[in-house]
């Protein structure tokens, strides 16, 4: 069908982006055609959103930009597709972007039924619940009868209608698709609390009037790893990806930064050099280019690096490593060994 | 033209022989490509591990609802949960079709009004609200309404029992008791028997010539009898009155604003349009008719009745019908303001069980169900109307 | 001999003053009557409780050219929320620099708009002009030829895109309809059965689940590895939409057609596509005009709907911009912004195809 832009006339041919067969691997696409074309939120503070000139920006958008670096040398070659929570899946299945990294979580059921596999998780999240300051309430328990402004399109409508039954509680959902209304609404009144993931809580609490007004309950209801997902049964893309997240890790466990590397280039560590591609061999293995992982730290950071610059605490989401610390530090990220 | 009868037509030149290859090609065209699209669809569900079917519609839905008019839970399965957003889409659809005809005639015929400010301020009205996008227009609505409206907690207390806050309006209702299934019952039977009341008075009319004065019977049997009933079945006067518990109402009867802004914004919008069809039906009408009909003798409410009326109805209904239909199909915006429409309920049926092919067909077929049997109905109404060509 | 008055024609009687001028008009339209003149006195004393406010919210206390901060601590209407995001408002993520292109775009459009107003200017010639210029259009928004940089389909949004689905969705939607239309008069049944069924089936359905369906199902329809972008699916999903409303409104032209025309070119000898081509098409689209003029106006404000599908037209970049936690209060400036630019567009287009219907009708 490569035809197809030979058939159709000029003018529709230019909105018309046919991309090879994907059989034939995501890498010799993406390579064909010289970019990535990512999913993501597009209305994510801190996750994925463009700034006022246009730049996305976020922890998902270098996750995607960190896999350009990998495979082009370059992080900025690299197209963005705004996805709802709706259509994320089905954007990835029929080929329309190379990889989704658009906060979704990782569960047995996406992971079979619908035709995808999760990578490395970028994000450790659960799912929480955000309420204003005055309404005094200190834990989610006490929220029997409450109107709850909950993001569709999620596990958070399952994981709050679950949470709610088990406590005995009644509730009243209000569900709007759009985060940015679903956020007026709250900020205005409309609901005693809002769920979703805590992380995007963070977000939404950051963008509010007055910030300080509302507070994070201690409850964390569910689990929620966000992982870069790609389609099923492409093994090479799928590592690709998935050592892109792992590298970025790896990176910030051998102190290796951005403003560092290319000192550690000289580095006598061979655990470095085989990471740096000093000593070669990962590069290869992964079909790509001996420097990738050099590339990714060099142009996007280690994850350290990102997470803090994205949602860090010096961010209005001022989130706390948690969870996301890495292993040594009491967290859950945690990297294969790079040989 | 120098073919004769008996010379045969070429069969590229033979109409209908021609007619029968184009259907066939037709039949093949479009035959060919279902074939391909569901022959790809199938191999992409096939090559995606997606699962395909109906069988989620048993299974455990397992998310809340906000507005349900059956008893509903998450413990419920999806084909309820859809049920739960039909009947939702139903309800906003039908009040909002009554609104927008009572306020779409008054505003078309203000719009011919004598008054000149009261025919600007409609022609400006009509201008407007149909000039700007209804899904605008909603987003409009609902913002007004939560950052307008306070919190519960400082509810605005219209009457004793009725508060108005951005959890929307909240008013007691009596509580459920046999009586009312008496009222009901008595309800009914006024209907029947006004139905044959009109009919004899009708006859009564056409043999006689005296007139019945059916609507103030009519009007008389539709309150007394369902309060005798009320009376009968013991005169129940318990109340649910809304309380103000923890963090909102409990008791009485809400309505959330996201019904509100949704039944407003299509009822203000429809409505304009609805306007211009009443206006175009009453203008169709000769004056003359009006005058022959006040010179015979006809009373001026016989005359709305008899005469104009039923002319101009039949210049409105079609297009009645079709503003109706565009009000059901509008409905559907309420997903964008948060509002459990059917649209709204599919789409969260799509997200957790992935089966978009099967959400979105399920989509369509009911708002074909709501169109069809719209239409059909109109269609039958129009008939009964249109004029009997004599 | 007694002096009588001169005679004075009816003409020198002057009317009593409260018959003409002023009095005359106000009494006339506003006091003809207890009910008339109650109606006119609710009507000015809810316009005098409802225009002073509106006006001193809207203008006397608004502020322009003003940070956030400023509009939160002042009491008006805060129209800094527009002026300060317009550009994206108006053009979504298109590059900052290369903003004139699609402003040009624009501009060409409403002047070919403006130009075709004028029924004298209906030459074939207009037609290429058209063609030419929405052409030039697509080459300004996309680029990549000329010298001019290639712009991403994905970064278009705004005014621009909202314009180019719903004038471009037209044109194309058009020969659709047509051919839906002839299909549906069709003497042949298999035809006009396909035809029929497409027409009420798109018609029983909203816009939002033909959207969805491009959305979300469509890509499931392609063979594997073809991809069809975001913005040309949604487009897709307008011009299939567009088509069966344009179909009805082509059958009623056809529908009106005399049955003479067809006999009158049957005996010419004429075919079918001649009859239609040169007969009957001729006749009936000229007399559709004016509905066609509604059908693009309410494909006009239907192109809002691709909010729900996340593509950034005029109303998601507003929101977006609403999103901004600087901004987020004004909610109603930037919606009554975006309902001016809707208003003002249709207002033109409904006054036109009103006054194109005048003139037709004293055509013939």
């Amino acid at each position: 069908m490569r035809e197809l832009r030979h058939v159709v006339p000029a003018v529709v041919a230019a909105f018309c982006l046919t991309t090879g067969a994907a059989v034939a691997g995501t890498l010799d696409d993406v390579k064909a055609k010289g970019f990535i074309q990512a999913g993501v939120n597009g209305d994510l503070f801190g996750f994925a959103k463009p700034d006022e000139k246009g730049v996305w920006r976020g922890l998902d958008v270098d996750t995607a930009r960190a896999v350009a670096a990998a495979v082009f040398a370059d992080a900025d070659k690299i197209k963005y597709t705004p996805l709802t929570a709706k259509t994320r899946f089905t954007a990835l299945q029929s080929g329309e972007i190379d990889v989704l990294t658009r906060n979704a979580t990782q569960t047995l059921s996406r992971d079979t039924d619908l035709g995808l596999d999760f990578t490395q998780v970028n994000y450790y999240d659960g799912q929480g619940f955000l309420v204003p300051k005055q309404l005094g309430v200190t834990s989610a328990t006490q929220l029997d009868g409450a109107s709850v402004c909950v993001l569709p399109g999620t596990t958070t409508e399952q994981n709050v209608a679950d949470y709610f039954r088990v406590q005995k509680m009644k509730m009243n959902p209000v569900v709007i698709e759009n985060t940015a209304e679903l956020a007026k609404a709250f900020f205005a009144g409309r609901c005693d609390c809002m769920t979703s993931d805590a992380s995007q809580l963070a977000g939404i609490r950051a963008v509010a009037p007055t910030p300080a007004d509302y507070v994070l309950l201690p409850e964390i209801i569910s689990k929620e790893p966000l992982a870069p997902a790609v389609r099923h049964g492409d093994n090479q893309w799928k590592d690709i990806v998935n050592y892109s997240v792992l590298a970025m890790i790896e990176a910030e466990e051998l102190g290796i930064t951005s403003a560092n590397i290319d000192e550690m280039m000289a580095s006598t560590d061979p655990k470095i050099q085989r990471f740096l591609g000093v000593s070669p061999g990962n590069g290869k293995a992964l079909g790509l280019d001996e420097k990738w992982a050099y590339n990714i730290i060099k142009q996007v950071g280690n994850y350290a690096e990102v997470f803090e610059r994205n949602v860090g605490v010096k961010t209005p989401l001022m989130l706390e490593r948690g969870l996301n610390a890495l292993w040594t530090n009491g967290g859950l990220m945690y990297s294969p060994p790079f040989k | 033209m120098h073919s004769t009868q008996a010379e045969k037509v070429p069969f590229l030149r033979d109409p209908d022989k021609l007619a029968i290859l184009y259907q066939l090609l037709t039949v093949i065209g479009v035959g060919l490509l279902s074939y391909y699209l569901i022959a790809n669809t199938l191999a992409n569900l096939e090559r995606q591990n997606i699962s395909t079917g109906f069988s989620f519609l048993e299974r455990e839905a397992a998310f809340e609802i906000g507005e349900t008019l059956v008893t509903y839970s998450a413990a419920d399965s999806y084909g309820r949960a859809l049920l739960v957003g039909f009947l939702n889409t139903l309800i906003v659809s039908f009040i909002g079709i009554v609104l927008t005809v009572i306020l779409g005639t008054i505003l078309g015929i203000a719009r011919l009004s004598s008054n000149w400010l009261v025919a600007r301020l409609s022609a400006i009205y009509i201008e407007v609200f149909q000039d700007i996008p209804i899904l605008l227009q909603l987003f409009f609505w609902y913002a007004f309404f939560y950052e307008i409206l306070p919190g519960p907690r400082q509810a605005l207390s219209l009457l004793p029992g009725v508060f108005l806050c951005n959890r929307g309006l909240i008013f007691g209702v009596p509580v459920w008791h046999q009586g009312f299934q008496y009222a009901i019952l008595a309800l009914l039977l006024a209907v029947v028997l006004l139905f044959f009341l009109k009919r004899w008075a009708a006859a009564r009319q056409a043999a006689s010539g005296k007139i019945f004065p059916l609507f103030r019977v009519g009007l008389l049997l539709v309150t007394l009898l369902p309060l005798l009933g009320w009376w009968l079945g013991g005169a129940p006067t318990a109340m649910s009155v809304p309380e103000l518990t923890g963090f909102n109402f409990r008791g009485g009867l809400s309505i959330s604003p996201e019904f509100t802004a949704l039944l407003l914004g299509l009822v203000l919008y429809t409505a304009a349009f609805v306007a211009e069809v009443v206006r175009a039906g009453i203008q169709s009408v000769g004056k003359g008719q009006r005058e022959a009909a006040l010179s015979i003798g006809l009373r001026s409410g016989h005359v709305l009745n008899l005469v104009i009326l039923p002319q101009a109805l039949r210049v409105i209904v079609p297009p009645l019908t079709s503003q109706m239909l565009n009000l059901t199909k509008n409905s559907s915006l309420a997903v964008a303001i948060g509002y459990p429409d059917f649209v709204s309920v599919a789409g969260t049926t799509i997200n957790q069980t992935g089966q978009a092919i099967e959400g979105v067909a399920l989509i369509m077929v009911v708002y074909l169900i709501f169109s069809l049997s719209t239409s059909a109905f109109m269609n039958w109404y129009n008939k009964k109307i249109a004029i009997v060509e004599r | 001999m007694p002096q009588t008055a001169p005679p004075r024609s009816a003409a020198d009687v002057r009317p009593p003053v409260t018959n003409i001028g002023v009095l005359g008009w106000i009494r006339a339209n506003l006091f003809n009557g207890p009910l008339n003149s109650l109606l006119t006195l609710t009507v000015l004393y809810l316009l005098w409780q409802a225009l002073p406010p509106f006006i001193n919210w809207a203008l006397v206390d608004s502020l322009w050219f003003s940070s956030s901060e400023e509009c939160k601590a002042a009491g008006g209407a805060c129209w800094s929320v527009i002026t300060a995001n317009i550009r994206f408002i108006l053009f979504g993520f298109y590059p900052h620099d290369l903003q004139w292109r699609p402003l040009l775009g624009i501009c060409i459009l409403i002047a070919l708009l403006l130009y075709s107003q004028n029924r004298r200017h209906w030459r074939p010639s207009l037609a290429w002009a058209w063609l030419i210029g929405l052409f030039s259009m697509g080459v300004l928004l996309m680029g990549g030829i000329f010298g001019l940089t290639a712009v991403e389909s994905t970064n278009w949004g705004g005014l621009p895109l909202t314009l180019l689905l719903s004038v471009f969705g037209l044109t194309a939607a058009y020969p659709v309809g047509v051919v839906l239309a002839l299909g549906r008069q069709s003497r042949m049944p298999v035809v006009k059965s396909f035809c029929v069924v497409y027409i009420e089936l798109i018609r029983g359905v909203p816009l939002i689940s033909l959207l969805f369906m491009s959305s979300v199902v469509f890509p499931l329809f392609l063979p594997e590895g073809v991809t069809v972008n975001k913005i040309l699916r949604a487009q897709m999903a307008i011009i299939l939409f567009t088509a069966a409303y344009i179909a009805e409104v082509v059958r009623g032209g056809l529908q009106g057609m005399d049955r003479g025309q067809y006999e009158a070119a049957k005996s010419l000898g004429l075919n079918y596509l001649q009859t239609m081509r040169l007969v009957i098409l001729p006749q009936a689209l000229k007399i559709v005009i004016p509905p066609s003029v509604s059908i693009l106006i309410s494909a006009f404000k239907d192109t809002s709907l691709v909010v729900i599908i996340a593509l950034y037209d005029l109303l998601k970049t507003t929101q977006t911009a609403l999103s901004d936690p600087k901004w987020m209060g004004f909610s109603a400036e930037a919606y009554l912004f975006v309902a001016l630019i809707y208003f003002v567009c249709c207002w033109f287009m409904s006054n036109y195809s009103r006054r194109l219907e005048k003139e037709l009708d004293t055509g013939r």
